[in-house]
């Protein structure tokens, strides 16, 4: 592994020492190379608030348990800091590993504008355009609809999150949404080469272009667009609101949903509503060059932390998507695998579910599950 | 003379029996009949209002200006209460929607909608009893939207201090007067901490006055998933207008549809229009298939909000208990029964009932 010479001054040793030329260089359009050092991958990882330092701690132990050639670079990000270094440092420790594990950091809404959302910002630095979540039906979870089986493809880095808010007036407050065609357009063809690349027939497109016609119109239209370079997958779309009515009566009627920064937070929460809740469903936030694994509603569950209670269901299974996302797909489907074991087993359920179950015995039978299957020979690697 | 005298006899009558005049606003598609049977089983329960029926189809005012007829703005300024069937969305006929015009005219800030779940209509969800109220005249649907540059749209959500303070107000007095126990503020201050900040923080201001009513705040994302795992846990939502749309949706479709959720807009000037949401179902207009349950269930909450409670309570019950029994429905209900048989079904109960 090379690095390029502009880095270091002392690669070419015929040259007189020159001192090393480390200056603020802007934030670089330089991506290094994902870590991959003796054939072990070096990830990120953002402990968070709540009941995250807990859950990641686990999906650790858990890794060391399996093996799993990934190495943890934990990076703190102390949420009730005005200063924005800490976030900074942990954007910089992404983009030297290129993906990231994290938990949510939480945002007291009382302070001033100007303390933004540490996870906005990590998501608009890096460009995490697509979070991606899929909600499935999962087995031994009781639930009132069954059959579900959903990707929620939803844009991350504009609309009404743009934080772009002023009083011009006592009194009166704008909050600026903003829609680009640029984005539109990736977030639909992001969308679509989902749907084919996953074999799925149907892509609808949520908006409210009949009220916003110009924001959410140009979003439609950037959707059709690109749907028309998809023939083989059925383009449809729907208002938000008929949306989430639609999703409480027959939720079995949707296959891939896109759509703008909102209406993608209320769908994909009422879809993991409707699977089971926010300790069951993984998500996953992509752009171009990085991609940082997390729970898919995101929650910072500040009211079970360190009790030993909360579901680590998602969180491993965010784990798993990353090691796919890395190429280690054995080990991800042996983890996988162990978890949905574990998850039929009622008396394992913890308190969202319905249960008494604990966070350690969940995941000791996870381990259980995997030890029972073996190790993974060089052969399977 | 004799026609001055009747005017007056009749008046007279009026003033003793304290008939309340309410306009009526039949609409399009199936609003007719559903409005027809709303009227005969009020006169079956013998309710003291006098109905003035009303078209408010936009006409161009003197301005150039959109507007409704003026006749039915008279009526309703008089009368205060007004009663309205589903209206159709003009396309391409120049004039924005009537419900955006009615809106605009009366200052229709506050959309009520109780969500109480039907017994003897089945859906997964059991005991949902709620009220979104949802501020209806800013926020999102402003409708302010400019093209910056070619590709770049900005929308622009308004937040004042005025109207977020008067829908708070709104829904804690609704709140004290229906008995309920607490008000939750459903925002999104972590993302838009200025605008939903703005809201909030009249929304406290406002819980102190009420302080036998009790006051949360969640986060937008954190109601949608508890409401569909636990719709128990939430008595009345108060939210700016978008999350409103999508919230008071959302618990329509946990009881059911809009096919039988009442709504009411609340407006400056104690005017107040009662209304069913859903559409206007033109395939089975004039065919006596359609369902007057929403519009009927709108009736009674205007009972309730004129103060007539009994008539109200009388009128309900025989609507669930005919719901309930499963012998008459119409066909969206799962029955085979005409709109006609259901209203005289009702309003046999309701006789019987005294």
């Amino acid at each position: 592994m090379t690095y390029p010479s502009r880095f270091f001054c002392l690669c070419d040793p015929g040259q007189v020492m020159r001192p090393v030329m480390c200056t603020r260089r802007e934030k670089s359009s330089y991506t290094p190379p994902p870590a991959k050092y003796g054939g072990r991958h070096t990830v990120t990882l953002i402990p968070g608030d709540g009941i995250g330092p807990e859950l990641l701690n686990h999906a650790q132990e858990l890794f060391r348990f399996c093996c799993v050639p990934v190495d943890f670079e934990v990076v703190n990000v102390d949420s009730s800091l005005t200063s924005e270094d800490e976030i900074n440092n942990a954007v910089t420790a992404i983009r030297r590993n290129g993906v990231a594990l994290k938990g949510n950091i939480e945002t007291n809404h009382n302070l001033p504008p100007s303390h933004k959302s540490r996870n906005n910002l990590l998501r608009t630095s890096l460009d995490l355009y697509a979070n991606v979540m899929h909600c499935q039906t999962l087995p031994g979870v009781q639930t009132r609809h069954k059959d579900i089986d959903i990707i929620i493809i939803r844009e991350n880095t504009e609309g009404e999150y743009s934080s772009l808010e002023h009083e011009n007036v006592p009194g009166v407050v704008e909050s600026l949404k903003i829609i680009t065609r640029v984005n539109s357009l990736r977030i639909a063809e992001y969308a679509f080469r989902q749907a084919r690349e996953k074999g799925r027939r149907r892509v609808t497109a949520v908006h409210k272009a009949n009220i916003m016609k110009l924001g959410d119109g140009l979003f439609l239209q950037c959707c059709k667009e690109v749907a028309a370079g998809y023939p083989d997958i059925t383009f449809d779309n729907m208002i938000v609101d008929n949306t989430t009515m639609q999703l409480v009566s027959k939720p079995q009627q949707f296959d891939v949903m896109v759509m703008p920064n909102l209406y993608g937070n209320v769908v994909s929460n009422v879809c993991a509503g409707l699977v089971g809740g926010p300790g069951l469903v993984p998500g996953a936030n992509y752009g171009k060059d990085y991609a940082v694994f997390e729970t898919a509603t995101r929650n910072t569950g500040k009211s079970i932390a360190n009790k030993n209670i909360a579901n680590p269901t998602a969180t491993l299974l965010a784990s798993c998507l990353m090691l796919d996302h890395l190429g280690l797909h054995d080990y991800a489907s042996m983890i996988r695998k162990a978890i949905l074991r574990t998850l039929s087993e009622t008396r394992l359920h913890t308190a969202d579910l319905g249960g008494q179950g604990t966070t350690s015995e969940v995941v000791q039978s996870i381990m259980k599950e995997v030890q029972k299957g073996g190790p993974l020979t060089s052969e399977k690697i | 003379v004799s026609r001055i005298k009747c005017q007056i006899i009749f008046y007279c009558i009026c003033f003793a029996f304290q008939m309340q005049t309410v306009t009526i606003i039949p609409g399009d598609g199936i609003g007719p009949e559903i409005s027809t049977s709303v009227i005969k089983i009020f006169e079956a329960a013998k309710v003291p209002i006098q109905w003035e029926e009303r078209n408010v189809t936009a006409i161009k005012g003197p301005g150039g200006k959109w507007m409704i007829p003026p006749e039915a703005k008279e009526s309703m300024d008089k009368s205060k209460i007004g009663l309205k069937g589903p209206l159709k969305t003009p396309i391409a006929a120049g004039h924005p929607s009537m419900n955006l015009l009615l809106r605009k005219t009366f200052d229709l800030y506050a959309n009520v909608r109780p969500c109480v779940s039907i017994e003897g209509y089945k859906t997964p969800y059991t005991d949902v009893d709620l009220v979104t109220i949802r501020e209806n005249t800013e926020g999102e649907y402003s409708g302010i939207e400019h093209v910056i540059v070619d590709g770049v749209v900005q929308s622009i959500k308004l937040i004042t201090e005025e109207a977020s303070r008067r829908i708070a107000e709104y829904a804690f007095e609704y709140a004290r007067n229906n008995q309920r126990n607490s008000v939750t503020a459903v925002h999104k201050a972590n993302i838009m901490r200025m605008s939903d900040g703005l809201f909030l923080r009249k929304c406290r201001e406002v819980a102190e006055n009420f302080k036998d009513v009790k006051f949360t705040e969640m986060y937008l994302d954190t109601v949608c998933l508890n409401m569909v795992q636990d719709p128990t846990q939430f008595d009345v939502l108060v939210m700016p207008n978008l999350y409103g749309d999508i919230l008071s949706d959302l618990c329509a479709g946990l009881i059911g549809g809009l096919g039988v959720t009442p709504s009411g807009n609340i407006g400056a000037n104690g005017v107040a229009i009662f209304e069913s949401v859903h559409g206007t179902a033109p395939d089975i207009a004039g065919m006596d298939l359609a369902n007057p349950t929403a519009l009927l269930l709108s009736a009674v909450m205007m009972l309730r909000h004129m103060g007539l409670h009994g008539h109200a309570k009388k009128i309900e019950t025989a609507c669930f208990d005919t719901i309930r029994d499963k012998k008459v429905l119409t066909k969206d209900l799962g029955g085979n029964s005409k709109c006609s048989e259901f209203t005289a079904e009702i309003c046999r109960r309701v006789q019987d009932l005294d």
